[in-house]
């Protein structure tokens, strides 16, 4: 068979402007998905994460069995779910846009909850007994002693999870929205070009996720204790 | 019946077992089993080899297994499904092709698409496996006699499959979850066959309840396993359950 890679240049600009960064007619967008879903999921990860920590049992059990439902389930289902309920919720028929952020947002939520509280409880008990008997007060402590731990040692596990949305957002084009595959599923239709086409969009994600993954490499080197000079 | 900011849903539960529907659902439900049996088969077996090949000393063995793992797992698995079912066949001779095309061509391109895909994921767990044993098993393999090949075959993997139970049943629940993205090139998993539900009756709440429940149940039976397998096959003295956070 021979390659014909110039359906892709002649679509470059749909593919990569409405697809990847959403300027376009159709909204949506891969990385106008992704920015928000990872910035909001981190903050509901952290009240998730902070909550499942708690002694009071009744913030302390809702965290827990909302983060495994959460993850015993695959994301598809997830979507499905809020696809239904937040027109329903709201009350009037909500762009595909905001149904997928909703959804990623409570979805990854769970899987970032559990990185904090993990972070969170990697710090050695020894460290608390020890700043309160230097004297330390209950801020000075957790601001110069656990919290620097914790987010050291969770920071890794955080950009993994970052990635993970990354491709994740992949699935918005299920329910319609105008994403990298979704552009890239209309352009193939219509160019009879699929093996180019989707070879040509996993380059564009993989940039993307691997440049991601060496940052997150390099942040754990920096920050391994051993080997600080 | 119940209400919701003044929309009312009506439930009927029994569209889960009125016939046809529930043959769809068990249907469903074996081809989503089967899709990640066969998945996780493929998958563990290129993550052993692609995952020990990333440990070489060789160098161009390290670079092949860096390349497919780095390059695989980074990608969507939704575009790899596209790619392995609307992509990949047309590279393939007309013979083959055929064949697929007569023995359920959209399963074996969800095959293809999860097992390359997890198969890359795993190898990142296995190295980190194989990387947690201290190197002088490996030169203490080797000056017994044995050559590198049979030093990993019969240490270093072994030892290495034991350690990472945790985290390798982690991805093979992801995996299991994922089968449900096959939908998408029209599998008839799980998920596929509460869609269909769905369209038919307009009952959206109950086929999808009934499908995370169904996933939900498979992803605890399979950790309960699991953490069983874990403590039978835990290391002595190497790994020491419940002290992480201790350190």
């Amino acid at each position: 068979m021979n390659f014909d890679w110039s359906a892709i240049i002649s679509n470059a600009k749909f593919l990569l402007l409405q697809g990847l960064v959403g300027i376009g007619i159709y909204g949506g967008g891969t990385l106008r998905l992704a920015i928000p879903a990872i910035l909001l999921g981190f903050v509901v990860g952290i009240i998730l994460g902070v909550a499942r920590l708690a002694n009071r049992p009744w913030i302390h059990y809702p965290a827990v069995i909302y983060i495994e439902l959460m993850r015993g389930v695959p994301l598809v289902i997830v979507i499905f779910w809020f696809w239904f309920l937040v027109p329903v919720m709201i009350g009037r028929p909500v762009p595909e846009y905001w149904v997928a952020l909703t959804a990623f947002v409570m979805f990854e939520g769970a899987y970032i909850g559990e990185i904090i509280r993990a972070g969170i409880q990697s710090v050695a008990k020894g460290q608390v007994e020890a700043a309160t008997a230097s004297g330390l007060n209950y801020g000075q402590m957790m601001y110069d002693v656990i919290l620097p731990q914790a987010i050291r040692n969770m920071i890794p596990a955080l950009v993994t999870q970052f990635i993970v949305l990354f491709k994740d957002t992949s699935l918005a084009s299920i329910i319609g929205m105008m994403d990298l595959t979704k552009a890239a599923q209309i352009v193939s239709e219509r160019e009879l070009r699929p093996f180019e086409m989707y070879l040509f969009i996993a380059v564009v994600y993989w940039v993307f996720t691997y440049s991601m993954s060496r940052l997150a490499r390099r942040l754990e080197i920096r920050m391994s204790p051993d080997r600080r000079p | 019946m119940f209400g919701l900011f003044g929309l009312s849903y009506e439930f009927r539960w029994s569209v889960l077992w009125v016939e046809p529907h529930l043959t769809w659902l068990l249907n469903g439900l074996s081809t989503t089993l089967r899709l990640a049996a066969i998945s996780w088969v493929i998958a563990v077996l290129l993550g052993i080899i692609f995952g020990a090949m990333r440990t070489a000393s060789f160098r161009p063995v390290r670079a092949i297994a860096t390349v497919y793992v780095e390059f695989f797992r980074n990608v969507p698995l939704l575009v790899w499904l596209f790619f392995w079912y609307f992509g990949a066949p047309e590279v393939f001779p007309e013979v083959i092709k055929q064949w697929f095309i007569h023995h359920g061509i959209e399963f074996w391109s969800g095959v293809a698409a999860i097992s390359i895909y997890h198969g890359a994921r795993l190898s990142e767990v296995i190295r980190s496996g194989i990387q947690a044993i201290p190197k002088t098993q490996l030169e203490a393999g080797l000056s017994t006699g044995l050559s590198v090949i049979e030093t990993y075959r019969l240490i270093l993997i072994p030892v290495a499959l034991r350690l990472i139970v945790p985290p390798a049943t982690n991805e093979s629940l992801n995996l299991l979850k994922n089968t449900s993205l096959a939908m998408t090139i029209g599998v008839a998993e799980l998920t596929f066959a509460t869609r269909q539900i769905e369209t038919y009756t307009a009952k959206a709440v109950e086929a999808l309840t009934a499908a995370a429940l169904i996933y939900l149940v498979l992803c605890l039976t399979i950790s309960t396993i699991m953490n069983k397998i874990e403590k039978k096959y835990a290391i002595p003295g190497l790994i020491v359950r419940g002290t992480g956070a201790e350190h």
